[in-house]
């Protein structure tokens, strides 16, 4: 499919479908690059409560359709092929993905993030065993069993809470004696009496005999271990940008992240960041959208001069 | 071409038929079923009668979803020939999905 286009855009997500409704809106020949379907993360959220405009909250995946329809009705093309080398240092960037290559004038960068792993031998052998990252997809799996939610974030306060309505029993697990998440997702989890804290607490080994059966675990301020039954760890300790493709091609910072301010420019002229993958202070499906909006405004600079 | 498959139509569309049949086995509630559908629809609609998919909502078919071991899901096999594939479960990406289906000699 070598074809050229003004602007690829690559992830089509609430940052990727924003630019490309803006830049063909601006008149630019658009492609956005998909590896599966329209959403990225927003299309796991069954229920959106946070996006202006839904005052009864908006399913996820139809929010990422309508966002795929709104910018494909201005004339944005969309291709569901995997990205598997990028040339961005050239003038003309080649992209080069499952179906082929294409040629691009300015590329936008919205690949997202993934849910962080804990990093523990066995780990991915036990996805679908025991193991999981998303407690809306997953939860059910777990009706009338014990559960352990790792982390001290928002999402782990919300997979918790989540959890506390299916399972028989939640434990929440914590590095640290405090959470981080904010007051709303908190409130939830002291009426929850089938939810219990353990705190200053790591996670050092997966029990298993095939699926997971428990965790060893060892308490930081005591030093003691123990383990703890259960038949689901739901893991919510943050996210990876998903910057493997450009690592040594664009400034990254100590995460991973794209390094680009406010601009979305990124190291490398026309080369832009939108969305969860950029440094930027608050990841949601809104700063997301705006991110794209504001890709598309500094693509159409870059391209008057070059 | 995209068939709800059941207990009482599985062993006639899916296993006595001797062109390979996508099986997935998915429910309402499981939102990476709902991200892989429209890359089932896609191939669908570009490989047209050259590939039946069938469907199985494990909620409505408890007995289907333990004998083809739908543990998570989405879960998906090829069935050929009366036999089946190993199974693929929830594939990150269309060409993921192409390229496991090309392997086992469905596309």
């Amino acid at each position: 499919m070598e074809k050229k286009y003004d602007v690829v855009i690559i992830g089509g997500g609430p940052a990727g479908y924003s630019a490309a409704l803006y830049c063909t809106r601006a008149g630019l020949s658009t492609l956005v690059l998909e590896m599966l379907s329209a959403g990225g993360q927003m299309a796991t959220t069954t229920q959106v409560e946070n996006y202006p405009g839904f005052n009864e909250g908006i399913d996820g995946f139809d929010l990422a359709e309508k966002m795929l329809a709104g910018a494909e009705r201005f004339g944005a093309v969309s291709e569901f092929a995997e990205v598997t080398a990028l040339h961005l240092a050239e003038n003309s960037k080649r992209i080069v993905t499952s179906d082929g290559e294409v040629l691009a004038r300015a590329v936008i960068l919205a690949t997202g993030a993934v849910p962080k792993k804990l990093g523990l031998p066995g780990e991915d052998d036990l996805v679908g065993r025991g193991v999981a990252y998303c407690a809306t997809c997953d939860g059910m799996y777990f009706k009338g069993k014990t559960v352990a939610v790792a982390g001290g974030g928002n999402s782990a306060a919300e997979d918790a809470k989540t959890l506390s309505h299916i399972c028989k029993k939640v434990y929440l697990i914590h590095r640290r004696d405090t959470l981080r998440a904010e007051k709303a997702y908190l409130d939830p989890l002291e009426n929850a009496d089938n939810l219990e804290f353990i705190w200053n607490t790591q996670i050092d080994e997966l029990l298993t005999d095939g699926k997971l059966t428990g965790l060893a675990l060892t308490d930081r301020v005591t030093g003691t271990h123990r383990s703890l039954s259960c038949d689901g760890l739901f893991v919510a300790i943050g996210r990876d940008p998903n910057t493997a493709l450009v690592k040594n091609q664009v400034e990254l910072d100590a995460q991973g992240y794209i390094v680009a301010d406010e601009t979305t420019r990124t190291s490398v002229p026309g080369v832009f960041a939108a969305g969860d993958v950029r440094t930027k202070p608050l990841r949601q499906i809104v700063t997301a959208a705006a991110d794209g909006a504001v890709a598309s405004k500094y693509v159409q600079e870059f391209l008057q001069t070059h | 071409m995209i068939k709800t498959i059941t207990k009482e139509n599985f062993a006639q569309e899916v296993e006595n038929v001797n062109n390979p049949v996508l099986v997935e086995l998915w429910a309402p509630w499981c939102v990476y079923c709902r991200r892989l559908s429209p890359a089932l629809d896609r191939l669908a609609d570009k490989l047209g009668d050259k590939l039946t998919i069938g469907k199985i909502n494990i909620d409505e078919q408890p007995e289907l979803a333990q004998k083809l071991d739908a543990s998570t899901i989405p879960t998906l096999y090829v069935y050929q020939n009366g036999g089946h594939s190993e199974k693929l479960v929830a594939p990150g990406s269309q060409a993921q999905l192409e390229t496991w289906l090309q392997e086992n000699g469905a596309i």
